[in-house]
Protein backbone atom coordinates (compact mmCIF):
# COMPACT_ATOMS: atom_id res chain seq x y z
CA UNK A 1 0.00 0.00 0.00
CA UNK A 2 2.82 2.44 0.84
CA UNK A 3 4.26 1.43 -2.48
CA UNK A 4 1.44 2.79 -4.36
CA UNK A 5 0.99 6.19 -2.01
CA UNK A 6 5.05 6.55 -2.54
CA UNK A 7 4.31 6.35 -6.40
CA UNK A 8 1.51 8.74 -6.44
CA UNK A 9 3.73 11.34 -4.31
CA UNK A 10 6.92 10.77 -6.71
CA UNK A 11 4.68 10.84 -9.56
CA UNK A 12 3.32 14.52 -8.82
CA UNK A 13 6.62 15.29 -7.62
CA UNK A 14 8.65 14.15 -11.36
CA UNK A 15 5.89 16.09 -13.18
CA UNK A 16 5.84 19.45 -10.80
CA UNK A 17 9.17 19.13 -11.20
CA UNK A 18 9.39 18.24 -14.68
CA UNK A 19 11.92 16.21 -14.72
CA UNK A 20 13.81 15.80 -18.27
CA UNK A 21 14.02 12.08 -18.48
CA UNK A 22 10.78 11.52 -17.75
CA UNK A 23 9.63 14.76 -19.93
CA UNK A 24 11.71 12.47 -22.72
CA UNK A 25 10.28 9.33 -22.38
CA UNK A 26 6.82 11.45 -22.47
CA UNK A 27 7.30 13.31 -25.69
CA UNK A 28 9.28 10.08 -27.25
CA UNK A 29 5.98 7.75 -26.53
CA UNK A 30 3.38 10.80 -27.72
CA UNK A 31 5.56 11.20 -30.94
CA UNK A 32 5.71 7.77 -31.89
CA UNK A 33 2.33 6.40 -30.96
CA UNK A 34 0.99 9.36 -32.41
CA UNK A 35 2.77 9.28 -35.83
CA UNK A 36 1.96 5.04 -35.99
CA UNK A 37 -1.77 5.89 -35.38
CA UNK A 38 -1.22 8.67 -38.40
CA UNK A 39 -0.16 6.53 -40.72
CA UNK A 40 -2.38 3.46 -40.13
CA UNK A 41 -5.42 6.11 -40.66
CA UNK A 42 -3.22 7.29 -44.13
CA UNK A 43 -3.65 4.05 -44.65
CA UNK A 44 -6.69 2.13 -42.99
CA UNK A 45 -9.08 5.05 -44.55
CA UNK A 46 -8.08 4.24 -48.18
CA UNK A 47 -7.56 0.45 -47.89
CA UNK A 48 -10.37 0.39 -45.58
CA UNK A 49 -12.98 1.71 -47.35
CA UNK A 50 -11.71 -0.51 -50.51
CA UNK A 51 -12.49 -3.47 -48.38
CA UNK A 52 -16.06 -1.86 -47.94
CA UNK A 53 -17.12 -0.77 -50.48
CA UNK A 54 -16.33 -2.65 -53.18
CA UNK A 55 -16.80 -6.18 -54.49
CA UNK A 56 -14.08 -8.32 -55.43
CA UNK A 57 -13.92 -12.12 -55.17
CA UNK A 58 -11.54 -12.41 -52.66
CA UNK A 59 -12.88 -9.71 -50.53
CA UNK A 60 -14.06 -11.40 -47.50
CA UNK A 61 -10.41 -13.61 -47.43
CA UNK A 62 -8.88 -9.62 -47.18
CA UNK A 63 -11.28 -8.63 -44.46
CA UNK A 64 -10.96 -11.90 -42.36
CA UNK A 65 -6.73 -11.09 -42.50
CA UNK A 66 -7.50 -7.39 -41.04
CA UNK A 67 -9.98 -9.15 -38.32
CA UNK A 68 -7.20 -11.42 -37.96
CA UNK A 69 -4.74 -8.32 -37.57
CA UNK A 70 -7.11 -6.57 -34.90
CA UNK A 71 -6.03 -9.01 -32.61
CA UNK A 72 -2.36 -9.72 -33.46
CA UNK A 73 0.15 -10.42 -30.55
CA UNK A 74 2.29 -7.05 -29.90
CA UNK A 75 5.22 -9.65 -29.16
CA UNK A 76 4.80 -11.20 -32.53
CA UNK A 77 5.19 -8.35 -34.87
CA UNK A 78 8.08 -7.78 -32.20
CA UNK A 79 9.57 -10.54 -33.59
CA UNK A 80 8.42 -10.01 -37.36
CA UNK A 81 10.18 -6.68 -37.66
CA UNK A 82 12.87 -7.37 -35.37
CA UNK A 83 13.66 -10.20 -38.15
CA UNK A 84 13.67 -8.00 -40.65
CA UNK A 85 14.93 -5.46 -39.16
CA UNK A 86 18.03 -7.33 -37.44
CA UNK A 87 21.56 -6.46 -38.62
CA UNK A 88 21.87 -9.95 -40.52
CA UNK A 89 18.36 -9.81 -41.48
CA UNK A 90 16.77 -8.71 -45.25
CA UNK A 91 16.64 -4.83 -44.13
CA UNK A 92 19.43 -4.84 -41.88
CA UNK A 93 21.54 -2.34 -44.43
CA UNK A 94 18.84 -0.12 -43.18
CA UNK A 95 20.03 0.10 -39.76
CA UNK A 96 16.76 0.79 -38.16
CA UNK A 97 16.83 -2.01 -35.44
CA UNK A 98 16.97 -0.28 -31.56
CA UNK A 99 15.45 3.31 -33.13
CA UNK A 100 12.35 5.25 -32.49
CA UNK A 101 11.31 4.77 -36.81
CA UNK A 102 11.38 0.45 -35.97
CA UNK A 103 9.09 1.21 -32.70
CA UNK A 104 6.75 3.27 -35.51
CA UNK A 105 7.32 0.76 -37.73
CA UNK A 106 5.96 -2.07 -35.03
CA UNK A 107 3.20 0.25 -33.71
CA UNK A 108 1.83 0.94 -37.37
CA UNK A 109 1.32 -3.16 -37.92
CA UNK A 110 -0.32 -3.09 -34.53
CA UNK A 111 -2.74 -0.23 -35.06
CA UNK A 112 -3.40 -0.62 -38.73
CA UNK A 113 -5.45 -3.38 -38.76
CA UNK A 114 -7.44 -2.15 -35.93
CA UNK A 115 -8.30 1.20 -37.91
CA UNK A 116 -8.65 -0.62 -41.23
CA UNK A 117 -10.87 -3.47 -39.61
CA UNK A 118 -12.60 -0.56 -37.64
CA UNK A 119 -13.01 1.70 -40.40
CA UNK A 120 -15.04 -1.42 -42.43
CA UNK A 121 -17.06 -2.33 -40.16
CA UNK A 122 -17.96 1.58 -39.99
CA UNK A 123 -18.83 1.98 -43.32
CA UNK A 124 -20.92 -1.42 -44.26
CA UNK A 125 -23.12 -0.36 -41.03
CA UNK A 126 -24.55 2.15 -43.41
CA UNK A 127 -27.74 0.92 -45.55
CA UNK A 128 -25.53 -0.21 -48.84
CA UNK A 129 -28.55 2.06 -50.53
CA UNK A 130 -27.69 4.92 -49.10
CA UNK A 131 -24.53 5.08 -52.17
CA UNK A 132 -27.07 4.50 -55.12
CA UNK A 133 -28.72 7.36 -53.54
CA UNK A 134 -25.85 9.38 -53.40
CA UNK A 135 -25.01 8.83 -57.03
CA UNK A 136 -28.41 9.01 -57.86
CA UNK A 137 -28.11 12.54 -56.77
CA UNK A 138 -25.57 13.62 -58.74
CA UNK A 139 -22.13 12.62 -56.31
CA UNK A 140 -18.92 11.52 -57.96
CA UNK A 141 -17.50 8.36 -56.62
CA UNK A 142 -15.22 10.96 -54.90
CA UNK A 143 -18.05 12.79 -53.37
CA UNK A 144 -19.46 9.62 -52.68
CA UNK A 145 -17.11 8.78 -50.24
CA UNK A 146 -17.13 11.77 -48.54
CA UNK A 147 -20.60 11.55 -48.24
CA UNK A 148 -20.29 7.90 -46.57
CA UNK A 149 -17.04 8.75 -44.26
CA UNK A 150 -19.11 11.96 -42.88
CA UNK A 151 -22.28 9.63 -42.37
CA UNK A 152 -20.12 7.07 -40.52
CA UNK A 153 -18.16 9.73 -38.67
CA UNK A 154 -19.17 8.58 -35.00
CA UNK A 155 -17.44 5.00 -35.48
CA UNK A 156 -14.89 6.28 -37.35
CA UNK A 157 -13.68 8.27 -34.31
CA UNK A 158 -13.61 5.17 -32.80
CA UNK A 159 -11.24 3.53 -35.44
CA UNK A 160 -9.02 6.58 -34.26
CA UNK A 161 -9.37 5.82 -30.59
CA UNK A 162 -8.97 2.50 -30.76
CA UNK A 163 -5.90 2.65 -33.01
CA UNK A 164 -4.30 5.01 -30.99
CA UNK A 165 -5.11 3.19 -27.82
CA UNK A 166 -3.70 -0.08 -29.66
CA UNK A 167 -0.36 1.47 -29.81
CA UNK A 168 0.06 3.65 -26.74
CA UNK A 169 -0.54 0.73 -24.72
CA UNK A 170 1.75 -2.09 -26.04
CA UNK A 171 5.30 -2.77 -24.69
CA UNK A 172 5.75 -5.80 -26.43
CA UNK A 173 7.11 -4.99 -29.54
CA UNK A 174 8.39 -1.52 -28.57
CA UNK A 175 10.92 -3.42 -26.08
CA UNK A 176 11.63 -5.99 -28.66
CA UNK A 177 12.40 -3.61 -31.69
CA UNK A 178 13.25 -0.46 -29.67
CA UNK A 179 15.52 -2.32 -27.22
CA UNK A 180 14.26 0.24 -24.56
CA UNK A 181 18.01 2.83 -24.65
CA UNK A 182 18.22 5.16 -22.16
CA UNK A 183 17.52 8.92 -24.10
CA UNK A 184 16.88 7.11 -27.59
CA UNK A 185 13.96 4.37 -27.70
CA UNK A 186 13.09 4.72 -23.94
CA UNK A 187 9.00 4.65 -23.87
CA UNK A 188 6.28 4.93 -21.13
CA UNK A 189 5.34 0.97 -21.23
CA UNK A 190 9.17 -0.01 -21.53
CA UNK A 191 10.68 2.51 -19.05
CA UNK A 192 7.30 0.97 -16.81
CA UNK A 193 8.43 -2.54 -17.51
CA UNK A 194 12.26 -1.89 -16.21
CA UNK A 195 11.05 -0.30 -13.09
CA UNK A 196 8.76 -2.57 -12.15
CA UNK A 197 12.03 -5.22 -13.14
CA UNK A 198 14.30 -3.40 -11.17
CA UNK A 199 11.58 -3.65 -7.94
CA UNK A 200 11.76 0.69 -7.95
CA UNK A 201 8.04 0.45 -7.79
CA UNK A 202 7.06 4.24 -6.60
CA UNK A 203 8.32 5.53 -10.37
CA UNK A 204 6.72 2.68 -12.02
CA UNK A 205 3.62 4.47 -10.78
CA UNK A 206 4.80 7.63 -11.44
CA UNK A 207 5.20 6.63 -14.94
CA UNK A 208 1.88 3.97 -15.30
CA UNK A 209 -0.29 7.75 -14.10
CA UNK A 210 1.33 9.43 -16.29
CA UNK A 211 0.06 7.00 -19.27
CA UNK A 212 -2.78 6.79 -18.42
CA UNK A 213 -3.32 10.16 -18.18
CA UNK A 214 -2.24 11.25 -21.65
CA UNK A 215 -4.36 8.50 -22.90
CA UNK A 216 -7.06 10.32 -20.86
CA UNK A 217 -6.64 13.43 -22.23
CA UNK A 218 -5.95 12.17 -25.93
CA UNK A 219 -9.30 10.19 -25.82
CA UNK A 220 -10.98 13.16 -24.58
CA UNK A 221 -9.62 15.65 -26.36
CA UNK A 222 -10.95 13.02 -29.65
CA UNK A 223 -14.14 12.15 -28.09
CA UNK A 224 -15.03 16.04 -27.34
CA UNK A 225 -14.60 16.16 -30.91
CA UNK A 226 -16.54 13.35 -31.82
CA UNK A 227 -19.46 13.94 -29.81
CA UNK A 228 -19.76 17.61 -31.42
CA UNK A 229 -20.05 16.06 -34.55
CA UNK A 230 -23.34 14.25 -33.51
CA UNK B 1 -44.01 14.51 -79.46
CA UNK B 2 -40.79 15.85 -77.71
CA UNK B 3 -38.82 12.11 -76.74
CA UNK B 4 -36.58 13.50 -73.92
CA UNK B 5 -34.49 10.02 -73.31
CA UNK B 6 -34.30 7.20 -76.12
CA UNK B 7 -34.40 2.99 -74.52
CA UNK B 8 -33.32 0.71 -77.46
CA UNK B 9 -32.67 -2.65 -77.21
CA UNK B 10 -32.53 -2.58 -73.79
CA UNK B 11 -31.37 -6.47 -72.20
CA UNK B 12 -30.11 -6.25 -68.52
CA UNK B 13 -29.05 -9.89 -67.58
CA UNK B 14 -28.23 -11.59 -64.00
CA UNK B 15 -26.01 -14.32 -64.22
CA UNK B 16 -27.91 -16.50 -66.93
CA UNK B 17 -31.51 -15.03 -66.14
CA UNK B 18 -32.91 -11.88 -68.42
CA UNK B 19 -34.23 -9.60 -66.10
CA UNK B 20 -35.42 -7.12 -68.59
CA UNK B 21 -35.66 -6.84 -72.16
CA UNK B 22 -36.83 -4.16 -74.03
CA UNK B 23 -36.90 -3.22 -77.39
CA UNK B 24 -38.05 0.17 -77.46
CA UNK B 25 -39.19 2.42 -75.24
CA UNK B 26 -39.43 6.84 -75.69
CA UNK B 27 -40.06 8.65 -72.38
CA UNK B 28 -41.46 12.26 -73.98
CA UNK B 29 -40.62 15.85 -72.68
CA UNK B 30 -42.66 17.07 -69.29
CA UNK B 31 -45.17 13.61 -69.48
CA UNK B 32 -45.39 11.25 -66.23
CA UNK B 33 -44.64 7.97 -67.77
CA UNK B 34 -46.03 5.17 -64.98
CA UNK B 35 -44.05 2.02 -64.88
CA UNK B 36 -46.60 -0.82 -63.73
CA UNK B 37 -46.75 -4.61 -62.90
CA UNK B 38 -46.27 -6.58 -60.00
CA UNK B 39 -43.01 -7.47 -58.58
CA UNK B 40 -40.03 -9.02 -60.37
CA UNK B 41 -41.27 -7.36 -63.37
CA UNK B 42 -38.42 -5.60 -64.42
CA UNK B 43 -39.49 -2.01 -63.23
CA UNK B 44 -36.98 -1.29 -60.91
CA UNK B 45 -34.11 -2.33 -63.38
CA UNK B 46 -35.61 -0.66 -65.61
CA UNK B 47 -35.78 2.48 -63.52
CA UNK B 48 -31.78 2.15 -62.29
CA UNK B 49 -30.62 1.67 -66.15
CA UNK B 50 -32.72 4.76 -66.33
CA UNK B 51 -31.42 6.70 -63.76
CA UNK B 52 -27.66 5.16 -65.27
CA UNK B 53 -26.82 2.84 -62.08
CA UNK B 54 -26.92 0.24 -63.90
CA UNK B 55 -25.24 -0.98 -66.73
CA UNK B 56 -27.04 -2.63 -69.14
CA UNK B 57 -25.92 -5.46 -70.97
CA UNK B 58 -26.43 -5.11 -74.26
CA UNK B 59 -28.59 -1.99 -76.17
CA UNK B 60 -28.82 1.63 -74.84
CA UNK B 61 -30.25 4.34 -72.68
CA UNK B 62 -29.98 7.97 -74.02
CA UNK B 63 -30.99 11.09 -74.06
CA UNK B 64 -32.52 12.52 -77.44
CA UNK B 65 -29.63 14.74 -78.85
CA UNK B 66 -26.82 13.86 -76.48
CA UNK B 67 -25.07 10.69 -77.64
CA UNK B 68 -21.43 11.02 -75.76
CA UNK B 69 -22.13 11.65 -71.92
CA UNK B 70 -19.71 10.56 -69.71
CA UNK B 71 -21.07 7.99 -66.49
CA UNK B 72 -21.39 11.28 -64.16
CA UNK B 73 -22.71 14.15 -66.87
CA UNK B 74 -25.37 11.41 -67.37
CA UNK B 75 -26.81 10.98 -63.54
CA UNK B 76 -26.19 14.52 -63.20
CA UNK B 77 -28.95 14.91 -65.85
CA UNK B 78 -31.27 12.94 -64.01
CA UNK B 79 -32.59 12.86 -59.44
CA UNK B 80 -34.17 10.04 -58.07
CA UNK B 81 -36.42 9.26 -55.45
CA UNK B 82 -36.33 5.44 -53.43
CA UNK B 83 -39.11 3.96 -51.33
CA UNK B 84 -36.71 4.58 -48.67
CA UNK B 85 -36.20 8.29 -48.42
CA UNK B 86 -31.95 7.51 -47.47
CA UNK B 87 -31.40 10.83 -45.68
CA UNK B 88 -28.52 12.11 -43.74
CA UNK B 89 -27.66 12.42 -40.35
CA UNK B 90 -27.98 16.13 -40.44
CA UNK B 91 -31.07 19.27 -40.58
CA UNK B 92 -34.13 18.82 -43.25
CA UNK B 93 -32.79 22.19 -45.28
CA UNK B 94 -28.75 20.24 -45.53
CA UNK B 95 -29.99 17.24 -46.79
CA UNK B 96 -32.16 18.70 -49.15
CA UNK B 97 -28.94 20.46 -50.30
CA UNK B 98 -27.47 17.72 -50.56
CA UNK B 99 -27.63 16.82 -54.36
CA UNK B 100 -26.32 21.06 -55.19
CA UNK B 101 -23.62 20.71 -53.29
CA UNK B 102 -22.44 17.91 -55.61
CA UNK B 103 -22.89 19.88 -58.62
CA UNK B 104 -20.94 22.94 -56.52
CA UNK B 105 -23.88 25.36 -56.56
CA UNK B 106 -22.81 28.64 -55.08
CA UNK B 107 -24.19 28.50 -51.30
CA UNK B 108 -26.86 31.39 -52.06
CA UNK B 109 -28.11 29.92 -55.20
CA UNK B 110 -28.35 26.61 -53.35
CA UNK B 111 -30.13 27.91 -50.36
CA UNK B 112 -32.22 29.51 -52.54
CA UNK B 113 -33.42 26.58 -54.52
CA UNK B 114 -33.61 24.57 -51.47
CA UNK B 115 -35.87 27.30 -49.51
CA UNK B 116 -38.28 27.34 -52.97
CA UNK B 117 -38.66 23.68 -52.83
CA UNK B 118 -39.41 23.32 -49.41
CA UNK B 119 -41.84 25.85 -49.49
CA UNK B 120 -43.61 23.90 -52.66
CA UNK B 121 -43.49 20.60 -50.61
CA UNK B 122 -44.95 22.21 -47.42
CA UNK B 123 -41.95 21.64 -44.93
CA UNK B 124 -40.42 25.25 -44.56
CA UNK B 125 -41.48 24.75 -40.95
CA UNK B 126 -39.15 21.69 -40.41
CA UNK B 127 -36.39 23.17 -41.90
CA UNK B 128 -33.98 23.26 -38.64
CA UNK B 129 -35.43 19.65 -37.58
CA UNK B 130 -32.79 16.82 -37.67
CA UNK B 131 -33.75 14.08 -40.38
CA UNK B 132 -34.09 11.22 -37.94
CA UNK B 133 -36.59 12.51 -35.69
CA UNK B 134 -38.89 13.20 -38.79
CA UNK B 135 -42.38 11.18 -39.49
CA UNK B 136 -42.10 8.45 -42.83
CA UNK B 137 -44.19 11.21 -45.05
CA UNK B 138 -42.18 14.07 -43.85
CA UNK B 139 -38.95 12.15 -44.49
CA UNK B 140 -40.45 11.34 -47.95
CA UNK B 141 -41.04 15.02 -48.66
CA UNK B 142 -37.36 16.04 -48.18
CA UNK B 143 -36.75 12.90 -50.26
CA UNK B 144 -38.61 14.78 -52.78
CA UNK B 145 -37.36 18.46 -52.36
CA UNK B 146 -34.12 17.01 -52.59
CA UNK B 147 -34.41 15.33 -55.75
CA UNK B 148 -36.52 18.22 -57.33
CA UNK B 149 -34.38 20.94 -56.32
CA UNK B 150 -32.05 20.21 -58.64
CA UNK B 151 -34.30 20.85 -61.49
CA UNK B 152 -32.69 18.12 -63.75
CA UNK B 153 -34.38 17.02 -66.83
CA UNK B 154 -36.12 13.55 -65.73
CA UNK B 155 -36.77 12.73 -62.25
CA UNK B 156 -37.37 8.96 -61.43
CA UNK B 157 -39.06 7.47 -58.66
CA UNK B 158 -39.45 4.07 -57.46
CA UNK B 159 -42.18 3.03 -55.06
CA UNK B 160 -42.00 6.09 -53.34
CA UNK B 161 -45.12 6.25 -50.89
CA UNK B 162 -45.44 2.32 -50.72
CA UNK B 163 -44.03 2.52 -47.18
CA UNK B 164 -46.18 5.28 -45.94
CA UNK B 165 -49.45 5.04 -44.41
CA UNK B 166 -52.28 5.39 -46.49
CA UNK B 167 -53.96 9.01 -45.60
CA UNK B 168 -50.62 9.81 -45.54
CA UNK B 169 -49.81 8.52 -49.19
CA UNK B 170 -53.12 9.73 -50.77
CA UNK B 171 -51.90 13.62 -49.38
CA UNK B 172 -48.50 13.08 -50.68
CA UNK B 173 -49.66 11.75 -53.89
CA UNK B 174 -52.27 14.83 -54.51
CA UNK B 175 -49.12 17.06 -53.71
CA UNK B 176 -46.61 15.53 -55.94
CA UNK B 177 -49.34 15.28 -58.66
CA UNK B 178 -49.56 19.19 -58.05
CA UNK B 179 -46.01 19.83 -58.42
CA UNK B 180 -45.38 17.76 -61.41
CA UNK B 181 -48.57 19.07 -63.60
CA UNK B 182 -46.65 23.05 -62.15
CA UNK B 183 -43.49 22.43 -63.30
CA UNK B 184 -44.01 19.99 -66.11
CA UNK B 185 -41.60 18.28 -64.85
CA UNK B 186 -40.77 15.12 -66.98
CA UNK B 187 -40.69 11.74 -64.70
CA UNK B 188 -40.83 8.03 -65.04
CA UNK B 189 -42.55 6.42 -61.65
CA UNK B 190 -42.52 2.76 -60.47
CA UNK B 191 -45.55 1.53 -58.63
CA UNK B 192 -47.40 -1.74 -58.70
CA UNK B 193 -50.54 -0.16 -57.52
CA UNK B 194 -53.27 0.98 -60.19
CA UNK B 195 -54.60 3.55 -58.48
CA UNK B 196 -51.48 5.25 -58.27
CA UNK B 197 -50.99 4.74 -61.77
CA UNK B 198 -54.35 6.09 -62.18
CA UNK B 199 -53.82 8.99 -59.95
CA UNK B 200 -50.13 10.23 -61.43
CA UNK B 201 -49.51 9.00 -64.79
CA UNK B 202 -50.32 10.50 -68.74
CA UNK B 203 -49.11 7.31 -70.22
CA UNK B 204 -48.33 3.61 -68.23
CA UNK B 205 -46.18 0.75 -69.26
CA UNK B 206 -47.29 -2.11 -67.75
CA UNK B 207 -44.85 -4.85 -67.62
CA UNK B 208 -44.31 -8.53 -66.54
CA UNK B 209 -41.53 -11.11 -66.19
CA UNK B 210 -39.18 -7.97 -67.85
CA UNK B 211 -41.01 -7.23 -70.70
CA UNK B 212 -43.08 -4.60 -71.54
CA UNK B 213 -46.77 -5.84 -71.98
CA UNK B 214 -48.17 -2.52 -73.49
CA UNK B 215 -47.71 1.21 -73.41
CA UNK B 216 -50.73 3.97 -73.42
CA UNK B 217 -52.97 6.54 -72.08
CA UNK B 218 -54.18 5.56 -68.58
CA UNK B 219 -57.79 4.91 -69.86
CA UNK B 220 -56.39 2.79 -72.58
CA UNK B 221 -55.00 0.38 -70.32
CA UNK B 222 -58.06 0.52 -68.19
CA UNK B 223 -60.39 -0.49 -70.63
CA UNK B 224 -58.47 -2.20 -73.60
CA UNK B 225 -56.10 -4.21 -72.09
CA UNK B 226 -53.97 -6.26 -75.11
CA UNK B 227 -52.76 -9.14 -72.98
CA UNK B 228 -54.57 -11.75 -70.66
CA UNK B 229 -51.61 -10.79 -67.77
CA UNK B 230 -52.71 -6.51 -68.24
CA UNK B 231 -56.16 -7.32 -68.22
CA UNK B 232 -55.78 -9.68 -64.95
CA UNK B 233 -53.75 -6.62 -63.72
CA UNK B 234 -56.06 -4.00 -64.26
CA UNK B 235 -58.31 -5.58 -62.33
CA UNK B 236 -60.14 -7.98 -65.10
CA UNK B 237 -60.74 -11.48 -62.99
CA UNK B 238 -62.67 -12.92 -65.53
CA UNK B 239 -60.45 -14.50 -68.26
CA UNK B 240 -61.60 -17.06 -70.36
CA UNK B 241 -60.52 -19.27 -73.21
CA UNK B 242 -62.78 -19.75 -75.85
CA UNK B 243 -63.24 -20.08 -80.01
CA UNK B 244 -65.39 -17.96 -82.15
CA UNK B 245 -68.69 -20.44 -83.26
CA UNK B 246 -70.52 -18.06 -84.77
CA UNK B 247 -70.15 -14.32 -86.15
CA UNK B 248 -72.96 -11.82 -87.50
CA UNK B 249 -72.34 -8.09 -87.62
CA UNK B 250 -70.24 -6.95 -84.78
CA UNK B 251 -71.49 -9.48 -82.59
CA UNK B 252 -69.59 -12.73 -82.33
CA UNK B 253 -70.57 -15.84 -80.18
CA UNK B 254 -68.20 -17.47 -78.15
CA UNK B 255 -67.87 -20.71 -77.28
CA UNK B 256 -66.22 -22.22 -73.91
CA UNK B 257 -66.72 -25.32 -73.20
CA UNK B 258 -70.54 -26.03 -73.49
CA UNK B 259 -71.07 -22.54 -72.73
CA UNK B 260 -71.95 -19.86 -75.52
CA UNK B 261 -70.96 -16.27 -74.67
CA UNK B 262 -71.99 -13.23 -76.91
CA UNK B 263 -69.49 -10.37 -77.62
CA UNK B 264 -69.42 -7.23 -79.25
CA UNK B 265 -66.49 -8.03 -81.69
CA UNK B 266 -65.42 -8.61 -85.10
CA UNK B 267 -63.18 -11.94 -85.52
CA UNK B 268 -63.58 -14.59 -88.27
CA UNK B 269 -65.27 -18.25 -86.94
CA UNK B 270 -62.58 -20.31 -85.46
CA UNK B 271 -60.54 -17.36 -83.74
CA UNK B 272 -59.06 -18.67 -80.31
CA UNK B 273 -59.40 -15.37 -78.18
CA UNK B 274 -59.62 -14.89 -74.56
CA UNK B 275 -63.37 -13.51 -72.85
CA UNK B 276 -62.42 -10.36 -71.05
CA UNK B 277 -65.28 -9.51 -68.17
CA UNK B 278 -64.87 -7.21 -65.36
CA UNK B 279 -66.36 -8.33 -61.93
CA UNK B 280 -68.40 -5.24 -61.55
CA UNK B 281 -69.93 -6.05 -65.16
CA UNK B 282 -71.99 -8.71 -63.98
CA UNK B 283 -75.50 -8.81 -62.18
CA UNK B 284 -77.05 -11.39 -60.59
CA UNK B 285 -80.86 -12.98 -60.57
CA UNK B 286 -82.04 -15.23 -58.41
CA UNK B 287 -82.81 -18.43 -60.64
CA UNK B 288 -86.49 -17.73 -59.25
CA UNK B 289 -86.56 -14.47 -60.05
CA UNK B 290 -88.66 -12.85 -63.07
CA UNK B 291 -85.54 -11.05 -65.18
CA UNK B 292 -86.15 -7.59 -66.02
CA UNK B 293 -85.96 -7.34 -69.77
CA UNK B 294 -82.80 -5.55 -70.37
CA UNK B 295 -80.02 -5.49 -73.45
CA UNK B 296 -78.35 -7.48 -71.77
CA UNK B 297 -77.57 -10.57 -74.16
CA UNK B 298 -75.78 -12.99 -71.90
CA UNK B 299 -77.53 -15.08 -69.21
CA UNK B 300 -75.88 -17.80 -67.80
CA UNK B 301 -76.96 -20.09 -64.79
CA UNK B 302 -74.30 -20.77 -61.91
CA UNK B 303 -74.37 -22.24 -58.66
CA UNK B 304 -72.49 -20.14 -55.94
CA UNK B 305 -69.23 -21.96 -55.23
CA UNK B 306 -67.83 -18.96 -52.83
CA UNK B 307 -68.57 -15.86 -51.11
CA UNK B 308 -64.95 -13.80 -49.74
CA UNK B 309 -65.95 -10.18 -48.82
CA UNK B 310 -63.67 -7.68 -50.35
CA UNK B 311 -63.39 -4.15 -48.73
CA UNK B 312 -66.92 -2.67 -48.96
CA UNK B 313 -67.91 -5.59 -51.38
CA UNK B 314 -68.45 -9.17 -51.78
CA UNK B 315 -66.47 -11.29 -54.19
CA UNK B 316 -68.97 -14.33 -55.50
CA UNK B 317 -67.64 -17.17 -57.40
CA UNK B 318 -69.77 -19.14 -59.56
CA UNK B 319 -70.08 -22.36 -61.93
CA UNK B 320 -71.68 -22.24 -65.10
CA UNK B 321 -69.25 -24.82 -67.35
CA UNK B 322 -67.11 -21.88 -67.07
CA UNK B 323 -65.65 -19.96 -63.83
CA UNK B 324 -66.83 -16.53 -63.19
CA UNK B 325 -66.42 -13.97 -60.60
CA UNK B 326 -69.07 -11.20 -59.85
CA UNK B 327 -68.45 -8.13 -57.11
CA UNK B 328 -71.72 -7.81 -55.16
CA UNK B 329 -72.78 -5.25 -52.60
CA UNK B 330 -73.79 -6.14 -49.27
CA UNK B 331 -77.61 -4.82 -49.95
CA UNK B 332 -77.55 -6.84 -52.73
CA UNK B 333 -76.35 -9.82 -51.24
CA UNK B 334 -78.66 -9.76 -48.53
CA UNK B 335 -81.67 -8.70 -51.35
CA UNK B 336 -81.38 -11.74 -53.10
CA UNK B 337 -80.01 -14.07 -50.37
CA UNK B 338 -77.41 -14.86 -52.06
CA UNK B 339 -75.23 -18.04 -50.36
CA UNK B 340 -73.05 -20.91 -51.32
CA UNK B 341 -74.69 -23.63 -53.44
CA UNK B 342 -77.54 -21.36 -54.64
CA UNK B 343 -78.69 -21.20 -58.60
CA UNK B 344 -78.24 -17.36 -59.76
CA UNK B 345 -78.69 -15.74 -63.16
CA UNK B 346 -75.35 -14.15 -64.24
CA UNK B 347 -76.26 -11.25 -66.76
CA UNK B 348 -73.76 -8.83 -68.55
CA UNK B 349 -73.79 -6.93 -71.96
CA UNK B 350 -72.19 -8.66 -74.88
CA UNK B 351 -70.66 -4.56 -74.98
CA UNK B 352 -69.04 -5.47 -71.54
CA UNK B 353 -66.66 -8.08 -72.79
CA UNK B 354 -63.41 -7.21 -74.07
CA UNK B 355 -61.92 -9.57 -76.50
CA UNK B 356 -58.46 -10.70 -76.75
CA UNK B 357 -57.10 -12.53 -79.67
CA UNK B 358 -55.16 -15.55 -78.35
CA UNK B 359 -52.29 -15.14 -80.61
CA UNK B 360 -51.21 -11.75 -78.72
CA UNK B 361 -51.94 -13.51 -75.90
CA UNK B 362 -48.66 -15.15 -76.64
CA UNK B 363 -46.39 -12.66 -76.09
Amino acid sequence: MQNLVDGIVKAFQLLIQGDPEVIRITLLSLQVSGLATIISLLLGLPIGTFLALVNFPTKRFWISVINTGMALPPVVVGLIVSIFLWRSGPLGDLHLIYTPTAIVIAQVLISFPVAAGLIISALQQLDPRLRIQMLGLGASKIQMVLVLWKEARLPMFAAIIAAFGSVISEVGASMMVGGNLEGHTRVLTTAIVLETSRGVFASAIALSIILIGIAFLVNLGLTTIQQRNR
Amino acid sequence: MDTLLEIRNLAIMAGQNRILNLPELDVNRNEVLVLLGPNGAGKSTLLQAAAGLIKPTSGSVRFSGFSRLSDLEYRRKVSTVFQSPLLLTDTVRNNIATGLSFRGLSRKETYERVDRWMDLLHISHIKDRQARVLSGGEAQRVSLARAFCLETELILMDEPFSAVDAPTRQELLDDLRGVLSKTSQTCMYVTHDIDEALTIGDRVAVMFGGDLHQIGPVQTIFNHPKTPEVAAFMGVENIIPGVVAQANENIVSIKSGNTIVESVGNLPVGSSVFICLRPEDITLYTAEEEIRPSTARNRLLCRITSMVHQGSLIRVEMDSGIRLIALVTRPSVQELGLDVGRQVYAVFKASAIHLLPAKSANL
